[in-house]
């Protein structure tokens, strides 16, 4: 609800307006920036790139026939040259981490790669890139360089987790852009990243609406990628692409130029994307979740070095349930941090009923509950809050200072709330001093948990149950890795990094 | 009367035949998995209960799995109810506690763990609970609202039972998640398919059953609700015309009363309100459902059915709408003396009955028609819950954002088809309506 009023207020004023009061997403100190464009009417056929990760320098990579499979395979193994350097030298100093309740330590990388693309289009290309790329052999028929398949198990990897809410190994700038500002335009309209930039920074004396609208001719502003713009493939590339294929010597190089100019607009933009989100104080949980990012690479990374399988071409029964219950885990997690991490985010849920705000006005921190077979310390608090109280008695809540607490809603009268409080008291039969909220403090209310949920038990892939079509036929063929848990992924139901309170 | 009574005699009959066929195949344990499609109301529960003391008289131990404690209570209420010697086990979480209609069977064993509970004939848990179940296999499973269940949840269950009955309603809300889970569709074990989607995926020469006579919907509705939501298992109501039949004590005075005696008249009212875009919160709406609610309530009513004759009170009224912020709104609007009408949800309504229901049209005061308030599963659960009427609220215009938004939702290979298509539910349901307001 206030991202409508956000909206509708950007739209009456032509300016967009902050949607957080902090940066939700980490910007990696070194960001590997990639703008691919693809032929038209093609799944994958990569026509230009320029990537690297010197904003002044872009490598730019051509395919000056995007229908030639070995030039195709000729442009993967120059996208190897500059994302496989840049992937290794992530790989340096690590770190030890408590794992298993203190019982073992984990080691990862202090850093970690962070692949901007312009818009989701992007993140598609990397995933149908990796796809294709990933099972290549590098001998028989047509061998390819054995960094190609690697770079295919890479890209596969960083779409793979793109899926998971709060990662940040690849970003597509325009999404990032919009979970921070709301414009004035609509959600298509959004996805043009010039137009969505032209609405959070425009240039000096202008309003964002205005700039936007400025933006949004291709002539001027060549599209983001992966799509080209028509007119530029019918008038400037098709006739270019012909001429290369007639073998005019000049052919490559007024195709890298021509190129070179519908690309170079978006590769400036996505570092203006990455600006603005770096320039954003970082929510408290943030590096929380860089910290899974790093694990994840960490695992991929020894997979790779085991000389462990590409990723299999599908999920198997076993490995999707649970890739299924990781991403909403995650999806929970995610907007349960970004709203103890953002009063403008938790204000929304308070709007929308599913938080509340208020004072202590009674409080029995020694309440003890004798109804079962042994007492529990179960203290009470009143909480007198002018949100509207809708939950319904009975509701779990939790509170952003005090994650290791459950909270239940027990009534609601007019303004007031009873709550009844279990856990992160303390082992002894009176609370830990400041664990239960004093009369006069302030408290907000969730109905976001995060509550520890036991790591749930799947199958192994070979007992998959007949109701499922039974164990995969041939676990070793077109499923290389069957429904083995993808390595890097901290396992399910694992629980989440400690979360610095407050 | 004679008739009537004849109808409703033939109507067990083709019931009875159904459930002995179902529980034949279970009995000649030719397929590892029996389905039973029940539409609303067809006595879903009942079979459930017959199956499980049949299959306990075999000797088999029996695991029951259903979605929520509250099923799980009111299927162990009813199993302990039907037969005092037959032992059940409840599998619960830790902190539960029984509630009075469990606890008081002296044959039920409440526990966490199977091995507490001294091997019963029958062990009924959610599917939750079986998930944490890392041993042992029951000969057999009944799995109860198994169209509610995600093909993940049964992944997870699946590995404790050799052969299963599947009961549920075809026609009730799709599971669904909070995640983008494009990445496997169209693959034959989907996660996000019901649990009886990849059961027949997987094993499509399963025996399948369908209950033909639903017990809960008046003639009225039954005919409305299977053309609109069950295009290809219809069913009929097991009572003739005329005998449920309620009428308002007090006078009429204004709109509200036209529609409350025309819903007392047919069945079915629509009630009107002037076109307009509304936040989903639409206080018009939301009043104009209380006001219903409370209006019913103060005339006073008395609903006639083939069990009894009693007033119909606020414990018989539900009132149903798609968001929570909308119930939350309407729950405020009601007057005091209606304060106890239920009010909820559609994902909360689900398997539950009243005399008369009062639903929020979830497309009323809308400016866009999405999937979500297009999904025919949910507007099948509001206009189901009711033995006498549906009052469907609703601002005028529908129909026309019906043609403004046609069903647009890409079709994938290797995806079966589903029926039915919501957006055709919602003018099916729109004509009738239409057609009673006169």
């Amino acid at each position: 609800m206030l991202s409508a009023l956000a909206r509708a207020q950007a739209a009456a004023t032509g300016v967009a307006q902050p949607l957080t009061t902090v940066g939700h997403l980490h910007a990696a100190a070194a960001p590997l920036v990639c703008v691919p464009l693809a032929l038209a009417g093609e799944t994958l056929a990569p026509l230009a790139a320029l990537v690297g990760t010197d904003r002044a320098a872009p490598r730019l990579l051509v395919v000056p026939q995007p229908r030639n499979r070995d030039l195709r395979f000729a442009f993967a193994a120059a996208l190897a040259a500059e994302v496989l350097p840049y992937l290794d030298a992530r790989r340096g100093a690590t770190e030890d981490v408590p794992a298993d309740r203190g019982r073992q330590v984990r080691v990862r990388y202090l850093d970690a790669p962070q692949v901007w693309v312009p818009n989701p289009g992007g993140v598609e290309f990397v995933r149908l890139l990796g796809r294709s790329l990933r099972f290549r052999r590098t001998d028989g028929e047509h061998p390819v360089p054995a960094a190609v398949p690697r770079l295919g198990c890479w890209l596969t990897f960083l779409a793979d987790r793109a899926e998971l809410p709060g990662s940040a190994l690849l970003v597509a700038a325009t999404a990032a852009l919009g979970a921070h500002w709301a414009t004035g335009q609509s959600a298509v309209e959004d996805a043009h990243l010039p137009a969505l930039l032209a609405w959070i920074d425009p240039p000096e004396g202008r309003t964002g609406a205005g700039a936007a609208a400025a933006a949004e001719d291709p002539a001027v502003t060549p599209p983001a990628g992966p799509a080209t713009d028509p007119a530029f493939d019918r008038d400037v590339l098709a006739p270019l692409v012909a001429a290369y294929d007639r073998g005019a010597p000049d052919a490559p190089g007024r195709l890298a130029a021509a190129l070179r100019g519908q690309l170079t607009p978006a590769w400036d933009a996505v570092w203006r994307a990455y600006d603005l989100l770096a320039a954003l104080p970082p929510g408290a949980t943030v590096a929380a979740r860089w910290g899974q990012d790093r694990d994840a690479f960490t695992g991929y990374a020894a997979h790779l070095d085991e000389g462990g399988l590409p990723q299999p071409r599908h999920d198997s029964a076993v490995a999707a349930a649970a890739r299924l219950h990781r991403l909403e885990r995650a999806a929970a997690t995610y907007a349960l941090q970004r709203a103890y991490d953002d009063p403008l985010v938790l204000a929304d849920h308070r709007l929308a009923g599913e938080a509340f705000r208020g004072e202590v006005v009674l409080a029995d921190p020694t309440r003890v509950d004798d109804s079962g077979r042994r007492p529990v310390l179960r203290p009470r608090i009143t909480v007198r809050s002018a949100d509207p109280l809708h939950l319904a008695p009975g509701t779990a809540l939790c509170a952003p200072g005090r994650p290791k607490q459950r909270a239940t809603l027990v009534s609601v009268e007019g303004r007031d709330a009873v709550l009844e409080l279990r856990g992160g008291m303390g082992r002894g039969r009176t609370p830990e001093a400041g664990s239960v909220p004093e009369v006069g403090e302030v408290v907000t209310y969730t109905t976001l948990t995060d509550a520890f949920a036991p790591a749930p038990a799947f199958p192994a892939p070979e007992d998959t149950p007949w109701t499922h079509g039974g164990p995969p036929a041939d676990p070793a063929g077109g499923d290389p890795r069957g429904g083995a848990e993808v390595p890097g992924d901290p396992p399910a139901g694992a629980p989440p990094e400690p979360v610095p309170a407050g | 009367m004679w008739q009537a009574a004849g109808m409703e005699s033939t109507a067990a009959a083709r019931a009875r035949e159904v459930t002995d066929a179902v529980l034949a195949d279970l009995a000649a344990g030719v397929h590892r998995g029996v389905v039973v499609d029940s539409p609303p109301g067809a006595g879903k529960s009942t079979l459930v209960v017959r199956a499980a003391r049949e299959l306990a008289a075999t000797g088999a131990a029996t695991m029951i799995v259903a979605q929520t404690n509250e099923q799980v209570d009111d299927l162990v209420d009813r199993i302990a109810g039907a037969d005092d010697r037959l032992r059940l086990g409840r599998l619960s979480a830790a902190d539960y506690r029984p509630t009075p209609r469990v606890a008081r069977h002296r044959n039920v064993r409440v526990a966490a763990k199977p091995a507490d509970l001294d091997a019963p004939a029958v062990t009924v848990g959610t599917a939750a609970k079986w998930a944490t179940v890392a041993e042992g296999t029951w000969p057999w499973a009944i799995v109860d609202e198994a169209y509610q269940m995600r093909a993940d949840a049964l992944l997870r269950v699946a590995p404790r039972f050799d052969r299963a009955l599947f009961v549920g309603d075809p026609g009730q809300l799709d599971p669904f998640s909070t995640v983008d889970t494009g990445r496997w569709t169209g693959v034959s074990w989907d996660p996000m398919q019901s649990a009886v989607a990849v059961l027949l995926r997987h094993n499509p020469d399963l025996p399948l059953h369908r209950l033909p006579v639903s017990w809960r919907l008046p003639p009225s509705a039954a005919a409305v609700v299977a053309e609109a939501f069950y295009p290809d298992a219809p069913f009929t109501a097991g009572t003739a015309p005329g005998v449920r039949r309620w009428a308002l004590d007090g006078p009429p005075v204004d709109a509200y009363d036209d529609t409350l005696d025309t819903a007392a008249r047919t069945g079915w009212a629509l009630h009107s309100l002037p076109p307009a875009f509304t936040p989903r919160t639409d206080a018009e709406a939301a009043a104009a459902c209380a006001a219903l609610a409370g209006r019913l309530l103060s005339r006073g009513a008395t609903a006639t059915c083939e069990r009894t004759t009693a007033p119909v009170t606020a414990e018989r009224i539900a009132v149903g709408a798609a968001h929570r912020d909308q119930v939350a709104a309407i729950r405020s609007a009601l007057p005091p003396h209606a304060a106890q009408v239920t009010v909820d949800t559609a994902n909360r309504l689900q398997g539950r009955e009243y005399d008369v229901t009062i639903v929020l049209h979830p497309l009323s005061g809308r400016r866009d028609a999405t999937a979500f308030h297009l999904e025919a599963g949910r507007l099948c659960v509001l206009t189901s819950r009711h033995r006498q009427a549906c009052v469907v609220v609703a601002r005028a215009g529908i129909p026309a954002l019906l043609d403004a938004y046609p069903s647009r939702e890409p079709v994938h290979l290797d995806t079966p088809v589903r029926f039915p298509d919501g957006w055709a539910a919602h003018h099916a349901l729109l004509e009738h309506l239409a057609a009673t307001a006169h």
